[in-house]
């Protein structure tokens, strides 16, 4: 039954974009959030008001990479093995920024020390912006393909990556990251520190506006991104999502509605990253130079059981996760109250 | 040194690692929701205490745990890629289920539980310790599952260049998994409970809440003689089971090189990598019995094994007999600490020796992996693909670049991670947050 099998692949294709969307939008904010750190906060209790506005989130969000990269590595195993040794290096430094800002959340409160606060002040940013910069990076270079030859095993060195088309990739998911956190801190804080974060995103709003519209242009250049979408148009429709949301963020923020436009902010997130990974399909890993090497659905999916059974899995797990992680959110979505602050 | 030596080096760095911090989280896990429990049925404020310190440390301990883990998941892609393409299929699903069934819930519940103290009732705030205690335990199931099919492959079809699933139930039935998973929880109950058991100690000595580390400590002594002994009593059964379907290790653990019925067991023994250096006062039939429970059964030796099918020998002989010993040690300790609980206080030469000891369960968990992975060795699923050929396709300065940085990361964390458990522990309980 091939056709079986290539329809699960389709299936486990459209699934491992909606992961990825799911953790862009979830670990997006909180990356954001510690990103705008050092320039948002103004004195200890202001720090302190930003870690805990992610600090109940912040770990199941992270989760969502580690799901999005084990299905990367359950249902396309040969796309897992070249996309993460072939992105080595800036892998490893993703990772050890995360490892660095992880621990920050549970080391930076517990020694009254300036200079012990401001280490880990340090790697809260460096590893919030970092992560933020590097996924761009490496998402625009596989949109644009890697060098893949006949045996799929090549190298990209970093340098090769910092190209301008996967830069800008990395200044576009900075800067989606950065305003969808400043309407999170609008949502969570109070006061004068609300009134900052909501007033640095409505002007970050034109600027993310620009660089979508740039960063299109781009991918019109550079990749194949497009190839899809011209030849069925009706595929456009994708693109009404993280239009919408671009359009109703603004209107929500005029509004001062902070959850309807952090929600608008999640919708073009995740529209963007389904509109890019609808533009790669059937490819996951495009080969640049040579496309006939690039690793598809079809050449680096697991056997039909292995879909098969994860896809039961995903659809008994998948909602319930949601649902839990939908209570804790509602849990913990009163703005931070000083009295009781964490970290 | 080559891209797979650096690669076996940081693999094994990285999981090393990430076990100081594992073990404590399982057992602490489940102590604390038992507190917790203890709490909500019995109302008194002292359970809640106990919940909330051991709380405090084991929150320090769990973030290293998590943040090393990550690491690993990357690892199989980035540097052991030809292993994730042979065997995604089967490996990869394992640790997908793993984060979409345990790993959400174990992280998404942990900050519940660490900002819910005043939002949720006590009964719910119960509820999200059992749901991380529960979700971390799961987590292992899962990660033993995908071992287990490293150290004894079942239930795949060689098809297309690589294993495929054929057979879900016999992957997830293997019963080599389950010793390792009932072994490993057993031992990483010992930990919790050698820690506690310290801990209590030091405060108990000091006279500071002894009502508070007298409760503890009992718990602690409780649980570290059931689970010294039981995972002693597993880890006969694991051995029989390791003797059956990998004659090699057993053979390693044992540096045994002459396949032979009655096969004897040295008091003294020198190993070596192609025999023995010195071997006397042997008992005949004790290794036979107590790999087949029969002391006439036939034990493969080294000799009769290709040589480039020998695991280091050396490394896997001393951490077994390393990890056997600790555990003898661990029983009488615990037994004990058992016995005397109700007077504990009447023997400070033993209170004060107990802090000490809390390391012995961490390094006989620590060479228990030992033999397990490198008694595993050429092979990194057994009997099917090498190491060697799992490797990546990378250089070796890129390899060498990551494996340094990442040390130089982890320790630093290690340091200031048990500085500030140490801390926590000395500090004892203390109101508020």
């Amino acid at each position: 039954m091939e056709s079986l099998h290539y329809t699960l692949a389709t299936v486990w294709f459209l699934l491992w974009g909606v992961l990825w969307a799911m953790y862009f939008v979830l670990d997006g904010f909180d990356l954001g959030v510690g990103t705008l750190m050092p320039f948002l906060a103004k004195n200890e209790t202001e720090k302190r008001v930003m870690y805990n506005s992610v600090g109940p989130f912040w770990d199941g969000n992270e989760v969502w990479l580690i799901s999005a990269g084990g299905v990367t590595f359950a249902a396309f195993p040969l796309a897992y093995a070249q996309m993460f040794s072939g992105l080595y290096t800036p892998l490893m430094l993703l990772l050890f920024a995360l490892i660095l800002r992880g621990v920050s959340f549970e080391f930076r409160s517990k020694v009254d020390s300036a200079a012990w606060k401001k280490v880990w002040d340090t790697c809260q940013f460096v590893g919030s912006f970092l992560p933020a910069l590097l996924l761009g990076v490496a998402f625009a270079n596989i949109f644009q393909g890697l060098p893949l030859d006949d045996t799929h095993l090549n190298q990209a060195n970093i340098f090769q990556l910092l190209n301008p088309y996967g830069l800008a990739g990395g200044v576009l998911f900075t800067v989606m990251f950065v305003l969808h956190g400043a309407l999170w801190l609008s949502i969570r804080t109070q006061g004068d520190l609300q009134q900052r974060a909501s007033n640095l995103a409505i002007k970050l709003w034109p600027v993310l506006v620009v660089i979508t519209v740039l960063f299109l242009a781009f991918s019109a250049v550079s990749t194949q991104l497009f190839g899809n979408y011209l030849q069925t148009p009706l595929l456009f429709v994708v693109l009404a999502l993280p239009v919408g949301g671009l359009v109703l963020m603004r209107v929500y923020m005029g509004a001062a509605r902070w959850w309807a436009a952090w929600g608008a902010s999640a919708v073009f997130i995740g529209g963007t990253t389904m509109f890019a990974i609808v533009g790669l399909f059937p490819a996951i890993i495009p080969s640049k130079p040579n496309p006939a090497n690039s690793l598809t659905i079809m050449n680096s999916a697991s056997s039909e059981l292995t879909l098969k059974i994860m896809l039961g899995v995903a659809v008994v797990f998948v909602p319930i996760v949601m649902l839990y992680q939908f209570w804790a959110y509602k849990n913990f979505s009163h703005p931070v109250d000083e009295a009781e602050l964490e970290y | 040194m080559d891209a797979l030596m650096l690669s076996r080096l940081q693999f094994a760095a990285a999981t090393a690692f990430h076990f100081i911090f594992v073990p404590l989280t399982l057992g602490m896990s489940v102590l604390i929701a038992c507190m917790e429990t203890a709490f909500v049925r019995t109302g008194k404020e002292v359970y809640r205490k106990m919940a909330k310190f051991w709380g405090k440390i084991f929150l320090v301990n769990f973030a290293l745990g998590v943040v090393t883990g990550i690491t690993l998941e990357f690892q199989f892609g980035t540097n052991w890629a030809g292993y994730s393409a042979y065997v995604g299929d089967i490996f990869g699903s394992l640790l997908a289920i793993e984060a979409t069934a345990a790993f959400f819930l174990e992280s998404t519940f942990i900050g519940v539980w660490t900002f819910g103290w005043d939002r949720l009732s006590p009964k719910a705030h119960m509820v999200t310790a059992w749901l991380v205690a529960g979700a971390s335990n799961l987590s292992a199931v899962w990660i033993l599952i995908a071992n287990g099919f490293m150290q004894q492959p079942m239930g795949y079809v060689m098809r297309n260049g690589r294993a495929e699933l054929a057979d879900f139930m016999a992957v997830i039935t293997n019963m080599f998994a389950w010793h390792e998973f009932m072994h490993t929880i057993l031992g990483s109950f010992a930990v919790a409970a050698f820690f506690v058991m310290g801990v209590s100690a030091w405060h108990l000595l000091r006279k500071n809440e002894t009502d508070f580390f007298k409760k503890s400590f009992r718990l602690g002594a409780t649980l570290a003689i059931l689970a010294s002994l039981l995972v002693a009593i597993q880890g006969h059964s694991h051995g029989n089971h390791v003797a059956e379907v990998q004659p090699a290790k057993l053979a390693a653990m044992e540096s045994h090189w002459e396949t032979q019925k009655y096969a004897p067991m040295y008091l003294l023994q020198i190993p070596g990598q192609k025999g023995n250096v010195l071997e006397a006062i042997p008992i005949p039939g004790l290794l036979s019995f107590l790999a087949f429970n029969d002391p006439s059964a036939e034990v493969v030796g080294l000799n009769d094994i290709p040589a480039d099918e020998h695991p280091p020998v050396v490394l896997t002989f001393l951490a077994f007999r390393g990890m056997v010993g600790l555990g003898t040690l661990m029983i009488l300790v615990a037994g004990f600490a058992w016995l005397k609980r109700n007077t504990i206080e009447e023997y400070p030469k033993f209170l004060k020796i107990l802090p000490f000891l809390i390391p012995v369960p961490y390094i006989a968990i620590e060479l228990g992996w030992i033999v397990a992975e490198v008694g595993r060795q050429p092979w990194i699923v057994y009997g099917l693909m090498r190491t060697s050929d799992g490797v990546s396709n990378v250089t070796a300065a890129q390899v060498s670049f990551s494996l340094i940085v990442m040390s130089a990361i982890y320790t630093l964390l290690g340091i200031c991670g048990i500085w500030l458990m140490m801390r926590f522990a000395k500090q004892g309980p203390v109101e508020g947050h």
